[in-house]
């Protein structure tokens, strides 16, 4: 009988235990470590951030769901790995530390016959001054990360509106909060929802609303932005999302490093070296994101970490690192399988595994701070690859070590992304957007380095009702009911 | 002779003034419900066709 243990009970994670439960049968045991007690559906907390959900919404307990699904659940976050073993015990293990009410601070190792690490991000608040300590939110911005941020954001916002319905005018800041953010698509989201949601409070001629993100031009996304079809054009997503922009009367910021947040007012950089500064009533900026932190430890104790993570905390998989220079960078260089190159039962799937680089052009100040997005690894990508991970680790299992294992590399694998410009069944929109692949690839697609037949976007209400529509299936799946392998990732 | 609805945003001397804005009538579209009817079908399609190509 052998012993998968996933790290992580996310948007990847769930998706490879919940496979790999399903295909290894009772015979073999999967076991989930996760501090949280309740999933929660990531992409909804933006509706949760303007009051249009609620937490119950977008979040369900886990306990159950796994319970039924034959998965041994605790409730702990992982510390270290052992890849290894011990010097008692050639068993590789990885230490957790629970954080189950009643059980906290208790720790347990679990030897393990593979182990998957889909820990997703650190909330690195801590990198900006002011935005945070260490993953903990500060006191001057809000955020829309997790459930809990997310409704108190929402108290936030309200208490703003009635400030505006009082006749004070308020400034919204939203965007990233360091140079090297993903994730621009959640703040794109939020700024368009609060600006729907100050149309319906009828205060939107109260409200300055400010952009501010480290893309060196709007629409980048993390992904060295996209071109689309549309219209009998192929257009850059710089022009669709400076239309918004302009249409939804929001201000923009780009090639921003911001360096200090303190009470109503952030410190930034600019791509030219400029520096500036901005006032706000309210802002939610991203965080950048690291590793969980993780250590790893060899037989004989000493540390590994950097043999097992990249400096970034997230870990090395059969990607290549050693690509260098941007002029350099290939489709290629992005990992397929996401096993360890050292250790062949460990896996990363998600957020968590290291890509080789960015996507977008890496860009420098010439005070020397570097602004560059870093790529983005959206729900769709994370599930698709949590999958491939567990089709992998249960071919090992069963099939034998020879087994071979399944691909998903994000050169060859698209998304399709739906970025909500306001909530309403029949006054919402959003913008519905495909791309492939997600990593351009110049070789392939000398062009725009994307194939431009599977590449389109457009905004509107059909693209609300499929987020919405979207919100309950993903549930919907993540509770394991009725039919629930049969709804794509 | 009157500002047009869609061109009141511009700025002429702002960063925005080089952006396209849509019309009266592509902003209408966006939230007829016939037309995004057929816009639902058609993107649902086309989301088909990226996600198996991506499994
Ligand atoms: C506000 C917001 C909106 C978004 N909207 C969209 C969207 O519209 N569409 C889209 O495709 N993507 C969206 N994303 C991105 C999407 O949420 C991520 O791609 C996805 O969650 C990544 O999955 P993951 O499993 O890698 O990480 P997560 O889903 O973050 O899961 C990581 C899990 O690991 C757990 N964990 C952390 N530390 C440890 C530890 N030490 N030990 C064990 N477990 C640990 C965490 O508690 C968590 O449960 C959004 C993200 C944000 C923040």
């Amino acid at each position: 009988m052998a012993r998968l243990v996933v790290l992580g009970g996310g948007v990847s994670g769930h998706t490879t235990a919940t496979f790999a439960a399903k295909w290894l049968g009772s015979g073999h045991e999967v076991v989930v470590v996760t501090p949280n007690a309740k999933w929660n559906w990531i992409p909804s907390n933006i509706w949760v951030g303007v009051g249009q959900m609620t937490k119950e919404n977008v979040t369900f307990d886990l306990a159950p769901v796994y319970a039924k699904a034959g998965i041994n659940y605790k409730q702990a976050k992982a510390v270290s790995i052992n890849p290894e073993g011990s010097e008692s015990s050639g068993k590789p293990f990885v230490s957790i530390e629970y954080t189950e009410a009643g059980k906290e601070g208790v720790t347990e190792n679990i030897e393990y016959d593979y182990l998957v690490n889909a820990t997703g991000p650190k909330l690195n608040f801590g990198a900006t001054p002011g935005l945070g300590e260490g993953s903990q939110l500060g006191e001057h911005t809000v955020s829309v990360c997790t459930a809990d941020h997310a409704v108190h954001a929402s108290h936030e916002l309200f208490k703003c509106i009635e400030k505006m319905k009082k006749g004070e005018r308020q400034k919204f800041l939203i965007g990233t909060g360091h140079g090297m953010c993903t994730c621009q698509g959640a703040a794109f989201e939020y700024i368009f929802n609060i600006e729907h949601e100050l149309n319906k409070a009828g205060v939107r001629d109260m409200a300055d609303l400010q952009w501010i993100s480290n893309e060196a031009a709007l629409g980048d996304f993390g992904m060295g932005s996209l071109h689309m079809s549309a219209m009998g054009y192929v257009v850059n997503s710089r022009i669709f999302t400076e239309s918004l922009f302009t249409e939804r009367n929001v201000k923009w910021i780009i090639g921003a490093h911001v360096n200090r947040v303190e009470s109503k007012k952030v410190h930034y950089e600019l791509l030219d070296g400029s520096y500036g500064e901005e006032s706000f009533d309210f802002a939610m900026l991203i965080p950048p994101f690291a590793g969980v932190g993780i250590k790893a430890y060899s037989k004989d104790g000493s540390d590994i970490t950097d043999t097992v993570f990249a400096p970034n905390g997230f870990m090395k998989v059969d990607a290549n690192y050693a690509a260098g220079d941007y002029a350099n960078w290939k489709a290629s260089d992005w990992p397929s399988t996401y096993q360890n190159p050292k250790y062949g039962n460990l896996f990363a799937a998600g957020i968590a595994f290291a890509p080789p680089h960015p996507i977008s052009k890496p860009r420098v100040t010439p005070n020397g701070t570097p602004i560059t997005p870093t790529p983005p690894r959206t729900g769709m990508p994370s599930g698709i690859i949590g999958k491939a991970v567990a089709h992998s680790i249960c071919d090992l299992i069963t099939k034998g070590e020879n087994a071979p294992l399944h691909h998903a590399s994000m050169a060859h694998m698209g998304a399709a992304c739906v970025a909500s410009t306001g909530k309403g069944f029949a006054d919402g929109t959003a913008a519905a957007m495909t791309v492939y692949p997600v990593v351009p690839d110049f070789d392939k697609y000398p062009g725009t380095g994307r194939d431009t037949d599977y590449t389109f976007g457009e905004i509107g209400l059909a693209g609300h009702w499929i987020k919405h529509i979207l919100h309950h299936l993903f549930i919907w799946k993540a509770k394991l009911k009725f039919g629930w392998t049969l709804i794509p990732e | 002779m009157a500002v047009k609805e869609s061109e009141k945003v511009f700025e002429q001397e702002g960063q925005n003034f080089n952006s396209m804005v849509p019309g009266s009538t592509a902003k209408k579209l966006r939230t007829c419900i016939i037309w995004q009817f057929i816009r639902f079908v058609a993107i649902n399609i086309k989301m088909i066709i990226v996600v198996s190509k991506s499994h």
